[in-house]
């Protein structure tokens, strides 16, 4: 057992799959020699060379093209695209061309990659290096879409989507990569598709994803300790596979629904979340769902407008907290 | 205007000497052949097949049977046929939503194709792709891409895979002239340049971006091989109407890319005889430029003459031309009484477990 850094068990996650399966391949921008900007991808150079870990051009289309075509002729890569916001500059691959070779060739092709990518805001980046896009991705089908919380789960979830044979979407969460967390010895596997409850509870259900993970999580024991309302913490993981299941029987317990989440209001993941509620569990529900989101605006840079944008623990337990008088 | 400049000069220098010459020299044979006359029948027979199957799909289109849209290359044969023949069976094809020809060239069956275009459950994929996304993996068309410029990087990926596991097939990219001016194009032609890829990029150049002439809309005049030269590529201009043209370069960039020397980019003078799409009559091309090409440079016709000139009589000419037309009555007869595809297939293959559901 090791305490490893977020952006650590980026690369561990990454090594562990190189090592056991030699179709992963590795490209992005920066991300061999030097051992990417976010110094995630470190030691993948040094341990599998320039061959299987390579440094490309400026060229996103470029990246998620060749990985595409690499993957369905074989390979198994994984792609880094810098920042998620980045993703826009290639989503013909993202929207067009990798979720739906699959379908218009009646399963002829298949595509079993990743992407890796640094999602959402914490670094006043401002908002063309901040944004939570994992909404984008999420409306396509075809692709799965997967954002971690902790090393640990970077680890085991990282190997299932290389093991996956469908093309997925992996965010990692750019305010996280220095975050610590136990990671035990040996191959990690997670299961995508599976959502986690952190924390039990019974008055309310907070559903959560990426940075928004720890900061539910210190709302709640903020809640249950100033204001006596349990809530249950689930870290969604995967919107694509969504774990309905938990989600609808954690609400059948607590009968209140509220989701936290990074990206603007509009269109955002609680959204489809709260329709499937109301649709599904109308009649679990004690109150409306509420959801907790950064407002239809770009992204700023200054420390203290950032700060307002992001849904905070605090805001987190005000909203609870009147939502439950 | 002029996108010809380079090609037709080369072409008439090369073919108008030959006519003259017919009388007077002797006639070429198999002995001073570098093709082979096995090899040239073969450019001539899928160069037909092509011809005739694109052009019952235009008359199945006036009959309300060819559904969606389609972007034929009749007149554009030539090209498909020289790499097609010049491929190994292991080599990948990467077409555009112009990739009728392309996955006939490779040996899809028209049945297949014909029943594709015309929505059929019998169609290379169910009906599930259309005209513009025709694809048979265990033929080596590794797709038609429907957004311009796509494919570029993908065949990267596909001649990266095979660089990387030492395999020898080389991925061949068939894009327009129009692709030249989006970014994909630049992105692909240095990425596989800097990673020295086994990838043949083939520029049809058939002067017309969609409805718009090439050269109003580019600052060059070859769109692709003016630029090859950014890409440390030399410059390759040939006479995309001439098989025997294509087929050569092909096999030199074949080579070159086997022997691990990296991209080739090629770019084949040709022309369209149809508009962009079935929604297109090409009004927009000046007086008389249509009849000079079919009339003159049709790449059927040069052909049937280089087979004469290598001894070849009309009756095997005629005999392959009615074995192809033969192919396509079949076809169409088989795809008519297809069935459409069954509703089930609808939300399979979304996902690799064979379904469609995103939640549990």
């Amino acid at each position: 057992m090791a305490e490893l850094t977020y952006r650590d068990a980026v690369a561990r996650g990454i090594a562990q799959e190189m090592r056991r399966d030699n179709d992963v391949v590795f490209l992005g921008e920066d991300v061999a020699k030097a051992g990417g900007v976010f110094k995630a991808t470190v030691g993948l150079f040094e341990e599998f060379g320039p061959i299987r870990v390579r440094d490309t051009p400026i060229s996103e289309q470029a990246i998620l093209g060749a990985a595409m075509g690499a993957a369905m002729t074989g390979l198994k890569p994984i792609a880094e695209i810098m920042f998620s916001d980045f993703l826009a500059v290639c989503f013909d691959y993202i929207a067009n061309e990798m979720p739906k070779s699959r379908y218009m060739t009646n399963g002829q092709v298949k595509c079993p990659l990743v992407v890796r990518t640094g999602n959402g805001a914490g670094s006043r980046f401002g908002a063309q290096h901040s944004q939570s896009v994992e909404n984008w991705a999420m409306m396509i089908p075809g692709l799965k879409v997967v954002a971690p919380s902790n090393p640990l789960d970077v680890v085991g979830l990282l190997a299932a989507a290389v093991r996956d044979p469908d093309p997925v979407i992996f965010f990692e969460h750019k305010s996280l990569y220095a975050m610590k967390g136990e990671v035990p010895d040996g191959e990690i596997l997670d299961t995508l598709g599976t959502a986690k409850i952190l924390r039990p509870g019974k008055d309310a259900t907070i559903l959560a994803l990426a940075l928004m993970v720890p900061r539910a999580m210190e709302a709640a024991e903020r809640l249950a300790a100033e204001h006596g309302i349990d809530c249950e913490v689930i870290d969604v993981r995967s919107l694509v596979p969504l774990d309905t299941q938990t989600i609808l029987g954690s609400v059948a317990k607590t009968g209140r629904l509220f989701t936290v989440e990074e990206n603007p209001r509009l269109c955002g993941w609680g959204a489809e979340i709260a329709s499937i509620v109301a649709d599904e569990a109308f009649y679990d529900l004690d109150g409306p769902v509420v959801r907790i989101t950064t407002p239809h605006i770009p992204l700023p840079a200054a420390d203290n407008l950032e700060d307002i944008v992001l849904p905070t623990p605090a805001r987190i337990v005000a909203t609870i907290s009147k939502s439950m008088e | 205007m002029t996108p010809q400049t380079k090609t037709p000069k080369r072409t008439a220098a090369k073919r108008a000497p030959a006519k003259a010459q017919k009388a007077a020299a002797p006639a070429r044979t198999a002995a001073n052949d570098d093709i082979g006359l096995d090899t040239r029948l073969e450019l001539f027979r899928r160069q037909v097949e092509i011809r005739d199957c694109e052009q019952r799909a235009y008359d199945l289109f006036l009959q309300n049977l060819v559904k969606g849209t389609s972007h034929l290359s009749l007149g554009q044969e030539a090209i498909a046929a020289g790499f097609a023949v010049a491929m190994q069976p292991g080599d990948k094809s990467f077409c555009t939503y112009r990739g009728h020809a392309h996955t006939l060239a490779r040996g899809v069956p028209m049945e297949k194709v014909l029943g594709e275009l015309m929505q059929r459950d019998n169609g290379l994929m169910r009906g599930k792709g259309g005209s513009m996304h025709l694809t048979s993996v265990e033929h080596g068309v590794m797709g038609s891409y429907a957004i311009i410029g796509a494919h570029l990087p993908i065949a990267c990926g596909s001649a990266w895979r095979a660089q990387y596991l030492g395999h020898d097939d080389v991925a061949v990219c068939f894009f327009g002239d129009g692709t030249t001016n989006i970014g994909a194009f630049h992105e692909a032609l240095n990425f596989a340049a800097v990673w020295k890829l086994p990838v043949v990029f083939v520029c049809e150049n058939n002067l017309y971006m969609e409805y718009t002439p090439i050269g109003d809309v580019t600052a060059v005049e070859h769109p692709a091989a003016d630029r090859a030269s950014a890409y440390g590529l030399p410059s390759i201009v040939i006479d995309g109407n001439d098989a025997d043209a294509v087929y050569r370069e092909a096999q030199k960039a074949f080579a070159k890319a086997r022997a691990g020397e990296g991209p080739s980019l090629i770019e084949c003078m040709t022309y369209r005889h149809s508009g962009h799409s079935r929604a297109d009559p090409g009004k927009y091309r000046p007086d008389g430029e249509l009849e000079d090409w079919k009339k003159n440079r049709d790449p059927i016709n040069i052909y049937k003459a280089r087979l004469a000139e290598f001894g070849v009589g009309s009756e095997q000419i005629d005999k392959i031309m009615a074995a192809s037309m033969e192919q396509v009555d079949a076809a169409t007869e088989a795809c008519k009484a297809a069935p459409l595809p069954p509703e089930d297939i609808l939300s399979t293959d979304v996902y690799a477990d064979g379904g469609w559901a995103w939640r549990n």
